[in-house]
């Protein structure tokens, strides 16, 4: 075990799975001589050369639409996206190609696309969105969003292994904001849900960077026993997990960076409220952005993200219904 | 680097005008009239079920541009990769997809390529190294470009193709396929399948200078060819391979014919000038090759009756076979981590310049 940042974990993980995989390939704008906008591919080139950390043109259909072709004829790519904004960009053959080519053909594309993604630091409405639900909505691709560093490393080396798409979400707010113990070597993150803190007042359900917001948001709650569920993976979504958390606690409150119509959160909800009804004592209550774009300046983008107070404020009344 | 429309297809000197290629024998001309013959007897097959409620949705042909397909097919290699549009039943043909497999693809069985999950020629069999279309126009020249990629970083002398109609470059994808297979100097070519109409868009309206004349500006050659000559389409693409295959990058090759059906079955072309129509059906694809076929001594004829035998037969088989299994219908979304790895095969390869010679 070592202790390292959940960019660095990410970049650990990458450089695993390309020392044990020669097919592993990464694709992306800026990632081999600069080593990323975000240094997560830094020094990379330098080990696996240009052919394997691939500086491609600005051309985010392109990256997504050669890594299927690639990865149909035996390569296993790695796209970045620069920003998880751009893959509006590349939307069309995620959705249309590579989703629904093993349904269609029973061809697999195993490829994964790293989003980076989230806001909180004034990246305006083109470099802060969460666009997770989008291919939620659609099928054939997973889903994952880690909110620690272990996970960052165990959920990029399963993604990778993953014979399916996958869409990999790391939040830039956690990149050197979160650290933590990150075991050595190959090692896999499964696709399901984990419990960040046990309680038995109240769950919050959220993943990504909410899960330390809700976690620094209910430390200390009136004395209250509030459990944390950190999803991990979207799609699969770990249904029973969620449902036997809501069996523990009875009260919920889910939280989405997202804004907020037909989040990840939503689809919680309406999960728990076909099966967990019996189980609840109180309302669902959903913390999410409201349906603006990200702003840009500090103090009107404080007030669209949800916060710490927003979150705690929730807790606290559904504790009191 | 664009060259003019008549550089292609002229074979070397003392090559008749007839026969643009002088790399195919007597067995590769029978052989490209055969394909075609299937092919656009499948699809009239297809056509009569439409008309009988048997095939669902619409139905989509290549009546006309037959040679498009069959011919740029034959110059491939079996370990060659193909992205297949829906005008280009031949390629699968020449590939080795079964007759009855296809008509049970068009009436959504069980026994389609897709076993209903896809219809028309949205299907790539991955047995014979295809990968089918999607709607949207023209992603698959990415994914073309992307197996070249992987063809070039290991080091393999083999090359990916896909076509695309005129409609298709005015889309990013055609630009961004493009540039990124002329940036990496990828083993991929490109046939833009110029059948004058993208549905009731005539040309004129989607370009204002030929895509072809744009190839030089990525970087790599376009040459136009006889679309509606098999032999001629064979022998540019035959060119463009050796090209790929030996490190000299890309080709954009337009391969000019006409859509002679509707965009599908039920457009009755109104818009298209009737005159035009004519003038195209004086150039049909399946009556030159005859045409040299039966100088070759070759009964046509009897060549037309096995193919029909061929396509009763394949129909019958495909009419026995069952619808899917309603069960099935949410099956192999996510394929499981412990499975076998599926990856494409090789197709057949029938030109004689891949035969090992015995």
């Amino acid at each position: 075990m070592s202790e390292m940042t959940y960019l660095r974990a990410i970049s650990d993980g990458l450089r695993t799975e390309m020392r044990d995989d020669e097919r592993v390939l990464l694709m992306g704008e800026d990632i081999g001589v600069y080593g990323g906008a975000f240094k997560v591919t830094d020094g990379f080139i330098e080990e696996f050369g240009a052919d394997r950390v691939m500086d491609t043109p600005l051309a985010e259909s392109g990256i997504v639409g050669t890594a299927v072709g690639a990865a149909v004829v035996g390569l296993r790519p790695v796209c970045e996206m620069q920003f998880a904004d751009f893959v509006s960009c590349g939307f069309d053959q995620i959705i249309n190609v590579a989703g629904k080519m093993l349904y269609r053909q029973g061809l697999p594309v195993n490829i994964t696309v790293r989003l980076p993604s989230g806001g909180g630091f004034s990246g305006g409405p083109f470099h802060s969105q969460n666009p997770e639900a989008w291919f939620m909505h659609s099928p054939g691709l997973k889903v994952v969003a880690p909110s620690t560093a272990e996970d960052a490393k165990g959920l990029i080396i399963a993604s990778i292994r993953d014979p399916n798409p996958v869409i990999y979400m790391e939040h830039k707010n956690l990149y050197r904001r979160v650290k933590g113990e990150v075991p050595e070597g190959s090692y896999e993150t499964p696709f399901s849900a984990r419990v960040a803190r046990p309680g038995t007042d109240l769950v919050v359900i959220t993943y990504g960077a909410m899960v330390h917001t809700a976690l620094e948001a209910t430390e200390d709650l009136d004395d209250a026993s509030i459990m944390v569920l950190d999803l991990r993976s979207l799609v699969p979504l770990d249904e029973a997990a969620i449902l036997a958390a809501v069996h523990e606690c009875s009260k919920v409150v889910i939280v989405d960076e997202a804004n907020q119509t037909c989040a990840a959160g939503a689809q919680v909800a309406a999960l728990i409220a076909e099966y967990g009804f019996e189980d609840l004592d109180g309302p669902v209550v959903r913390v999410a952005s409201p349906d603006v774009p990200i702003p840009f300046s500090p103090t009107l983008e404080a007030a669209v993200l949800p916060s710490v107070d927003r979150i705690r404020e929730a807790c606290r009344q559904l504790l009191e219904y | 680097m664009a060259t003019s429309s008549t550089d292609v297809h002229i074979g070397p000197s003392g090559t008749a005008p007839e026969s643009p290629s002088a790399h195919l024998t007597p067995d590769d001309r029978v052989g490209l009239l055969r394909a075609m013959l299937l092919m656009r007897a499948i699809e009239e097959r297809a056509m009569n079920l439409y008309r009988q409620g048997k095939v669902p949705g619409s139905f989509y042909d290549g009546f006309g541009q037959e040679a498009v397909s069959v011919g740029a097919t034959w110059a491939m290699a079996g370990p060659d990769r193909l992205c297949v549009l829906h005008r280009d039943l031949g390629a699968h043909l020449v590939r080795g997809v079964q007759p009855a497999n296809i008509l049970a693809q068009y009436m959504g069985r069980e026994a389609g390529i897709t076993s209903g999950r896809d219809g028309n020629v949205h299907f790539g069999d991955p047995r014979t190294g295809c990968v089918g279309m999607v709607s949207m126009l023209p992603d698959m020249m990415l994914v073309a470009a992307g197996m070249a990629m992987a063809f070039k970083l290991r080091r393999e002398a083999r090359c990916a193709l896909t076509w695309f109609g005129d409609g298709s470059t005015s889309r990013g994808d055609f630009h961004e396929a493009m540039n990124w297979a002329g940036v990496q100097h990828l083993p991929v070519i490109f046939i833009l399948e110029n059948n004058q109409f993208a549905y009731s868009t005539p040309i004129k309206q989607q370009f204002a200078v030929n895509p072809v004349e744009r190839a030089a500006g990525y970087g790599f050659p376009g040459v136009s060819v006889d679309g509606n000559d098999a032999e001629a389409v064979f022998e540019a693409t035959r060119v463009a391979r050796e090209r790929a295959i030996s490190g000299g990058g890309p080709t954009l090759i337009e391969a000019v014919t006409m859509r002679m059906h509707g965009h599908g079955a039920h457009d009755d072309m109104k818009y298209v000038p009737k005159a035009l129509v004519e003038e195209w059906r004086q150039k049909d694809p399946i009556d030159r090759q005859s045409a040299r076929v039966a100088a070759l001594g070759i009964d046509v004829d009897a060549l037309r009756a096995e193919v029909r035998a061929e396509v009763d037969a394949a129909a019958k088989t495909a009419l026995a076979g069952p619808m899917p299994d309603p069960a099935t219908a949410t099956d192999r979304l996510f394929h499981p981590r412990e499975a076998e790895e599926i990856l494409l095969e090789d197709g057949q390869a029938p030109w004689s310049g891949f035969q090992v010679p015995s």
